[in-house]
């Protein structure tokens, strides 16, 4: 694509990044509703739809408070970094044949790298707080997301050996025939929930528990803060959704359709399958969590790169 | 008050009192009619078993026979009760664990239990539907067969909990080994209830003190060995089933007859003191009356379960093995109300 038309669908992802948050929470209070015999949200607006946008506006008119004691720089850098980096993940992500902002070809390791940051701006956000929940919280949520980098590497690397490249348009052509979920089920487990701990989704969602800690690294961030890290935090859902989809699913292809039809339904049943694991689990305690990731997870994906490298390798 | 290092919690210290209303002390300048109404909010989750151990008191205090359709009224509505309560304990339980939906759930069941309970006594929450010598007035038809309903209904819900929650690997290893209450300990801090039950000692105010027409109904008292948070949980789940059968047989065997003594308009119990005890939600609820001849009596103290229960807390070798969530699930075990802790 030229530069204006690159421009411009760079500007399109931002703004789509925007209405997704919007979207994103309406279908998690209606699908939380309905899992727990309840309407959702009803009276904004036709059947509810609105009740989002007058959330938003509400946190837009909140008092832009920064707690006393708190290190100014870290407090204001956090919720822009995470927001940047949930950004900076659009551009891979290959809506179509031809709809990639950036056909790179470290392409799925440009998101591994990105999402690595995210870890840093938790604790900025944790210790730029003043608050010992917050900081809690926040080491909690760092530990999770460094430790689960680990599987989800390996993953997406057998991935990787089945196609021979980390280019997304590679990957997405290379399941013309078969999808990798059929040829990588424990991958697609693997990266699953490894997904679900770097989003900090039930059962993971420990740093954010409520019953103990507030709100975890969030705590005291309120009004347009605040909804940066909602933002992000339901973006980096899709995003995760749309890994699992290009990755597993066959990323845009389908018949009938054009293939970004098909892109978004898988995507969203992805996450319709992430917002009901989030409503029916209990959490899992912290270093239950992160022995399950160095004692379970990471031998299992190690083996299972092993196995298909091999596979590959005879074949 | 808890202490921690990290996650490791090194001390717990309740800080009890906000929810005080001095419930013992209003008790004492009101006649003994007027203070059912009172001991109604000492447990307000479970009101009806508050109310049986204070209008059994003034009962055996005053020698008043029950008639025996009141008895078996008083048992099915406080069995109710009991699996009201129990919802309630479920669904916080899950909730503090971070699964959120099992509240709505236990609210929806619970919401035809209360129902059932506003037919019969004309209110949700707080009942006021004990009188010393029965009740203060007989189930409708419709309560009998809306009772029915839901001892059909309410099986299927109990074996969806059994299949989310109990069978959920999560869950248990949340609150498997978790939190252990030996039975020593439990008796030594003096446990009542769903938590002593769950350290393996059989006792049961409904059957070691054999009140009301108990014995003549057939029902088990779960008990679980390990002491640990998942043993206590089954506890409850097993009393839930065990209150269907006790509803059952009770319905069966409800006698035509009245159901309330004759009674003055100002009652005056003759001089004397005792402790009366039921089995409520929660564990013991006992009332200790003391009566000097007068309509009001002189001193009336309430021993909850919730009370007792939270001492535990204080025991450091349980406490130190907890870690930050696990203390939060212990909590949850206990099930402890604060009006019942305050009164």
């Amino acid at each position: 694509m030229n530069f204006t038309n690159l421009f411009f669908f760079a500007l399109a992802l931002s703004v789509f990044m925007l209405l997704f948050g919007l979207f994103a929470v309406y279908m998690e209070r209606k699908i939380a509703g309905r899992i727990q015999s309840r309407p959702g949200p009803l009276h904004v607006g036709p059947n509810g739809i609105f009740q989002t946008l007058a959330d938003g506006i509400k946190l837009i008119y909140k008092e832009n408070l920064i707690p006393k004691g708190a290190d100014k720089l870290l407090y204001f850098l956090a919720p822009i970094l995470v927001f940047l980096i949930t950004l900076l993940s659009f551009i891979i992500i290959p809506f179509d044949e031809n709809l990639i902002v950036a056909d790179l070809n470290i392409g799925i390791f440009f998101i591994l790298a990105i999402t690595g940051l995210n870890a840093i701006s938790l604790i900025m956000a944790g210790f730029g707080s003043n608050n010992k929940y917050a900081f809690l919280g926040a080491m909690r949520s760092a530990a999770q997301a460094i430790s689960y980098e680990v599987p989800m590497l390996f993953a997406v690397l057998s991935v990787v050996v089945l196609t021979e490249s980390a280019k997304m348009s590679l990957i997405v052509s290379a399941q013309q025939n078969i999808w990798f979920i059929f040829l990588q089920p424990v991958s697609f487990l693997i990266f699953l929930i490894s997904g679900l701990v770097e989003t900090n989704r039930t059962p993971f969602d420990l740093p954010e528990a409520e019953s103990e800690l507030v709100a975890g690294y969030h705590s005291e961030y309120s009004g347009i803060k605040f909804s940066f890290f909602m933002l992000a935090e339901y973006c980096n859902i899709f995003i995760v959704s749309a890994l699992i989809t290009t990755l597993f699913l066959g990323g845009p292809s389908g018949w009938f359709l054009p293939g970004i039809f098909w892109f978004f339904i898988k995507t969203l049943l992805m996450i319709f399958f992430i917002f009901v694991f989030r409503w029916t689990f209990p959490r899992v305690r912290i270093d239950q969590m992160l022995s399950f990731c160095w004692k379970f997870l990471v031998p299992v994906s190690i083996v299972n790169l092993i196995v298909t490298a091999l596979i590959k390798y005879f074949t | 008050m808890v202490k921690l290092e990290g996650e490791q919690v090194l001390e717990v210290k309740p800080d009890i009192g906000f929810l005080h209303r001095g419930i013992e002390k209003i008790c004492e300048n009101r006649t003994f009619l007027q203070g059912i109404a009172f001991c109604d909010r000492v447990d307000y989750v479970a009101s009806m078993n508050s109310e049986w151990s204070f209008v059994l008191a003034v009962e055996k205090l005053a020698n008043l026979e029950v008639p025996r359709r009141a008895e078996f009224l008083r048992i099915i509505v406080a069995e109710l009760n009991r699996i009201a309560s129990h919802l309630i304990w479920l669904g916080a339980f899950n909730m503090d664990l971070g699964a959120v939906t099992p509240f709505l759930y236990g609210m929806r069941e619970r919401e035809e239990i209360i129902e059932i309970l506003e037919m019969i006594a004309g209110n949700r929450l707080l009942y006021n539907y004990f009188r010393p010598g029965g009740v203060k007035n007989d189930f409708s038809p419709e309560a009998f067969e809306r009772i029915k309903n839901f001892l059909k209904t309410f099986p299927q819900n109990l074996k969806e909990y059994k299949d989310l929650i109990t069978n959920n690997i999560i869950f248990q290893k949340r609150t498997k080994q978790i939190g252990i209450i030996t039975k020593e300990k439990a008796i030594k801090y003096g446990l009542s209830g769903p938590v002593l039950r769950g350290s393996g000692i059989q006792y049961d105010v409904r059957k070691n003190e054999n009140y009301s027409l108990y014995k003549e109904l057939e029902f088990e008292i779960p008990h679980f060995k390990e002491g640990d948070i998942f043993s206590r949980h089954l506890v409850r789940m097993r009393e839930m089933e065990e209150s269907l059968n006790i509803i059952r047989q009770a319905l069966d065997k409800t006698e035509e007859g009245s159901v309330l003594i004759k009674q003055p308009f100002i009652m005056k119990v003759p001089v004397g003191e005792g402790y009366f005890r039921t089995e409520s939600a929660r564990g013991e609820m006992g009332v200790y009356m003391n009566s000097d001849g007068t309509a009001k009596p002189y001193r009336v103290k309430f021993r909850t379960a919730s009370f007792v229960n939270l001492q535990i807390l204080e025991d450091n070798e349980i406490i130190k093995k907890l870690k930050l969530s696990d203390l939060i699930a212990f909590l949850g075990s206990l099930d402890f109300v604060m009006p019942e802790v305050d009164r």
